[in-house]
């Protein structure tokens, strides 16, 4: 087994497991029982979203996946504060 | 993959072990938040996702590209910079608005602006 | 000097972000990164409502770091081998009540900061009247036991990093 291979392997095993994650947050996503479960799923996705566009950055090799990246990890932030904020005091400007 | 082929067999092995271990424990957080019985319990689920998960896949991000570039390449410690300081906020925030929420307990965050005693949830029963 | 460096660690920390985003050590970064260092905390300290931390030491902050660092990669396995093999309905996850000495808001802010970034326990809210802290435990096996470790472990080294001898530390000296 080449270097290559091997790290070909560990590359698609890891994407498959964040997209096996990324499935259960959906699914999560679509049964929780209460908002709080959803938007922590919400959460958790955008966090796994995040963790894949960098895996591809390492697939592909290319230095662009860092900035998605960046940028989405900034994007989840932003709106799971909004969202809890609104399950707060069911208004975000206040 | 050219890149790939010219790694050194020491920094493939080390960012292939670093990579199926970050996949594995973000697959095991979101088992968690599936798997967990009440809500209280779940939000513990994703925390390790959030440190030890995206913790090994920038180090695994950082290892590559210093080796194939041959410079060092660290400014994933940004993005590790930034969720660390976040994820405390954020999982704060849903925690407190799950409280409020809680119709168990009447909202027990109100204490804070109340300043009346207010019990606890009591995280016994199934919710 | 303190009129324009309100607070050294934040203009370092900002120049290093501009060097690192721009992956580049030429002149010219260096002088944008430098004016981003000066000009930011200076414009952002009307928004500090009780003014820039001062730490008073920051060897020990460091410390502190990696011994959170090191709880953190601890307890992430504790808590996946209960996700992973105990059933559901074992885990006694309980809210714990703690009282604390600490009055600092920065240190509150980082206690806060630390313990949310523990994976097993979520800071939840400060019950202002008797000032303790609620606390929710993932696995809880031993109350004293917590109260102990946020104790000595995070508590107190965080009152000797912000509380330290010059009592006028913290607070809109600037």
């Amino acid at each position: 087994m080449t270097v290559g291979t091997l790290l070909s392997l560990a590359i698609g095993f890891a994407l498959v497991c964040v997209v096996l994650a990324m499935m259960l947050c959906t699914l999560r996503l679509i049964i929780g029982p209460s908002a709080q479960d959803r938007v922590l799923a919400l959460d958790t996705l955008w966090m796994c979203t995040m963790l894949l566009a960098l895996m591809l950055g390492i697939r592909y090799a290319s230095q662009i996946y860092f900035e998605a990246a960046l940028v989405i990890a900034l994007l989840g932030f932003v709106s799971t504060i909004a969202l809890a904020k609104f399950l707060m005091r069911g208004e975000v400007i206040e | 993959m050219n890149a790939i082929d010219a790694l050194p067999w020491w920094a493939a092995v080390t960012v292939a072990f670093l990579l199926v271990l970050g996949g594995l424990i973000t697959l095991l957080g979101t088992v968690g938040l599936l798997r967990l019985k009440t809500f209280y319990q779940r939000i513990h689920g994703p925390a390790i996702t959030i440190t030890l998960g995206t913790g090994c896949i920038l180090i695994a991000s950082m290892v590559y590209f210093t080796v194939i570039q041959s410079r060092p390449v660290i400014h994933e410690i940004l993005i590790g910079a930034f969720v660390l300081m976040t994820a405390p906020v954020v999982s704060m925030l849903i925690m407190r608005a799950a409280i409020y929420r809680d119709p168990r307990t009447g909202g027990a965050a109100r204490v804070a602006r109340d300043t009346t005693e207010a019990q606890p949830p009591s995280d016994n029963q199934d919710g | 000097m303190r009129r324009w460096f309100p607070s050294p660690m934040l203009s370092i920390g900002l120049l290093l972000m501009w060097l690192m985003l721009n992956q580049s050590l030429a002149l010219a970064h260096w002088m944008l990164g430098g004016v981003l260092a000066i000009v930011a905390p200076v414009l952002a300290r009307p928004l500090q409502p009780h003014g820039y931390a001062r730490i008073a030491r920051p060897l020990a902050l460091f410390r502190l770091l990696g011994m959170s660092a090191i709880e953190i990669v601890r307890s992430c396995f504790n808590v996946s081998q209960i996700i992973l093999f105990r059933r559901a309905d074992g885990v006694n996850s309980q809210f714990i009540r703690i009282p604390l000495d600490l009055h600092s808001p920065h240190g509150l802010a980082l206690l806060s900061c630390l313990i949310n970034m523990t994976p097993g326990t979520v800071w939840v809210d400060l019950l202002p009247d008797r000032h303790e802290l609620l606390l929710h435990v993932f696995d809880l096996h031993d109350e004293r036991w917590w109260v102990e470790t946020i104790k000595t472990r995070y508590e107190r080294p965080i009152i000797e990093l912000f509380e330290a001898p010059p009592a006028t530390g913290q607070g809109g000296k600037a």
